[in-house]
């Protein structure tokens, strides 16, 4: 495995004739925690989409792990280890926490018709592998008294943190988080900080998109920022924040003037 | 009385026919959020083909194959689950209103199919020459009806212990992953479509089985009985009873059941003579108003869906 984890080359998204990702080509470092930042409408969640097959790019490629992977659907680039977490989070609301969770691992013996008609031993047992797991990740990301709830009563940070935990479940060797920040109160976005650090340091490399600039400037490295589709910037935290293209980007062309 | 155990023997009967067709709805709708337009054309399906399957040869006609009678039993539901395959693949893209539309339409084509194809059907006449399975061999009817009522009670402890022992699988829970968010299963690595197919397959080879047995119990089937205001019964029986909770699927059935038959009972023996004839319409009208009722006052249905917790599972 090469020092990229993931890469794009002049990737693009059209919409009709509105272009959201311009030619962007970036090459996401192993191990990395890599911040995306840049202002609404620049494009950041069109390429998390692009990225993850939610979204069939027009022009460009994606390679995962050295593969190209362009035009993949979700579930399978799922299966080679890329997961994402979602801007307005996606619990499966009238389910209970911890069968968000259990849904999650690949390759379950009982998801099959056949493996759930002739229930054996096997499909059994890994159910409780599964419910062990699940219960694990659940104490590890600090929901697990609410392992019984239904997902969708839980708060806005709560359920931030019900995403993470279902990513979790695969281990995937990349994660892409879309603002995890947002919308959650301080303690909890600690939490969220500390387990993202945890991860990173097992080895997991992480995508994130925020407009926490504290949690980017502490905590992300690199920094790119994207910019009416167009990437405008890369390096580290300190660079960004003494980048004036950036700053005319966030606050419009008269701040440097 | 023996006329009256005689009664309920019949009702009973087609009520657990029918409590067959809500549990398959109850997997494509309650579980995985399939919005199945046209019940009738799957239950028709498996009535149709079971009768050309497993009756006797009629002059012209196509079918009468004579086949046993099991066996034509699950060549009909086979037949029910084919039609599901084909439509299943054509309507993969829709979803919500618009999949109800198209199976809707289907199932009205389907009745329009079986009313016309008259050389394999019957046509508007219907399908005859159907012996029923040892009828033969038992010569007081009231003993064959009681035996044949506890055939169709087996037949449905087996469809509804498969259906607990499915949705209490890993496939329920991503079934009802799928019915919450496609697009979030999508993103943790399962294929919806794959799964809303094998739902909707499964979902219909019950309704058939359930239709077969129908045509089987009248031995004998006709457009008349494959039209839209059987897929709103069954509809009506699944949201009354609780969508997504097979127990209730079943409570709903027989209340309606016999909300529909008591209903068309009393109309016929109090009514005025000049509104006898308004009888049927009157009955739409009650079964509809206690839909919208349940929908606006209780949409969870009497036995509303339960989380499947920790403690409980496997």
């Amino acid at each position: 495995m090469g020092d990229i984890a993931l890469s794009t080359d002049r990737l693009t998204v059209n919409f009709g004739t509105f272009c959201a990702v311009n030619n962007v080509s970036l090459q996401l470092k192993r191990h990395s925690i890599t911040g995306l930042i840049g202002p609404n409408g620049a494009g950041k969640t069109t390429f998390f989409n692009a990225l993850t097959g939610m979204l069939k790019p027009s022009s460009g490629w994606v390679m995962l792990d050295g593969i190209e992977t362009t035009g993949k659907r979700p579930d399978q680039l799922y299966a080679s280890g890329l997961a994402r977490t979602f801007q307005i989070p996606r619990p499966f609301s009238r389910m209970s926490v911890l069968e968000n969770v259990m849904l999650a691992p690949l390759a379950q013996r009982g998801e099959h018709l056949w493996g759930a008609t002739f229930s054996s031993r096997k499909v059994f047992d890994q159910e409780q592998k599964i419910r062990q797991k699940a219960l694990e990740i659940l104490d590890f990301v600090t929901l697990s008294a609410l392992v019984d709830h239904e997902a969708g009563r839980l708060s806005g940070g709560q359920t931030k943190l019900l995403e993470l935990a279902r990513v979790l479940m695969g281990a995937p060797s990349i994660i892409l988080l879309d603002e995890p920040a947002a919308g959650v109160n301080p303690t909890l976005t600690n939490v969220l900080l500390e387990r993202i650090e945890a991860l990173n340091a097992q080895g997991t490399t992480f995508l994130i998109i925020e407009h926490d600039m504290d949690f980017i400037m502490s905590h992300c490295n690199p920094v790119i920022a994207l910019s009416a589709g167009e990437m405008i910037f890369e390096g580290t935290p300190e660079e960004a924040q003494a980048n004036t293209i950036l700053l005319d980007a966030y606050l419009g062309a008269q701040a440097s003037d | 009385m023996i006329g009256v155990i005689s009664y309920l023997v019949f009702f009973t009967t087609i009520a657990a026919i029918l409590a067959i067709a809500v549990l398959g709805l109850n997997l494509q709708w309650g579980n995985t959020g399939l919005f199945n337009g046209g019940v009738a054309a799957f239950f028709g399906a498996g009535a149709y083909a079971t009768i050309l399957l497993g009756g006797t040869p009629q002059g012209e006609h196509i079918g009468g194959f004579e086949i046993f009678y099991p066996l034509a039993l699950a060549g009909g539901a086979l037949c029910a689950g084919l039609l599901a395959w084909m439509v299943g693949l054509l309507t993969l893209k829709l979803r919500h209103d618009y999949l109800a539309i198209a199976t809707f339409g289907v199932a009205v084509a389907f009745e329009s199919f079986v009313r016309n194809t008259s050389v394999m059907t019957g046509g508007a006449l219907g399908l005859r020459g159907f012996e029923r399975p040892l009828e033969a061999l038992i010569e007081n009817p009231f003993l064959y009806n009681i035996l044949f009522l506890l055939v169709v009670v087996l037949v449905l402890a087996s469809v509804y212990v498969f259906l607990q022992k499915l949705l209490h699988a890993p496939f329920g829970r991503l079934l009802r992953a799928i019915r919450e968010d496609e697009t979030a299963a999508q993103s943790l690595g399962k294929n919806p479509s794959e799964v809303r197919l094998t739902a909707f397959i499964v979902g219909s080879v019950i309704m058939g089985l359930a239709g077969g047995l129908y045509a089987t119990f009248y031995a004998f089937i006709s457009p008349q009985d494959v039209v839209p205001t059987l897929t709103f019964q069954i509809w009506a029986m699944l949201i009354v009873g609780g969508a997504g909770n097979n127990l209730g699927a079943l409570v709903g059935t027989f209340l309606i059941w016999a909300v529909w038959t008591g209903s068309g009972w009393c109309l016929s023996k109090y009514a005025p003579v000049e509104a006898q004839i308004y009888t049927g319409t009157l009955q739409y009208i009650l079964i509809g108003a206690i839909i919208v009722s349940m929908l606006l006052w209780r949409p969870q249905g009497i036995f509303p869906e339960k989380l499947v917790i920790s403690q409980s599972g496997d």
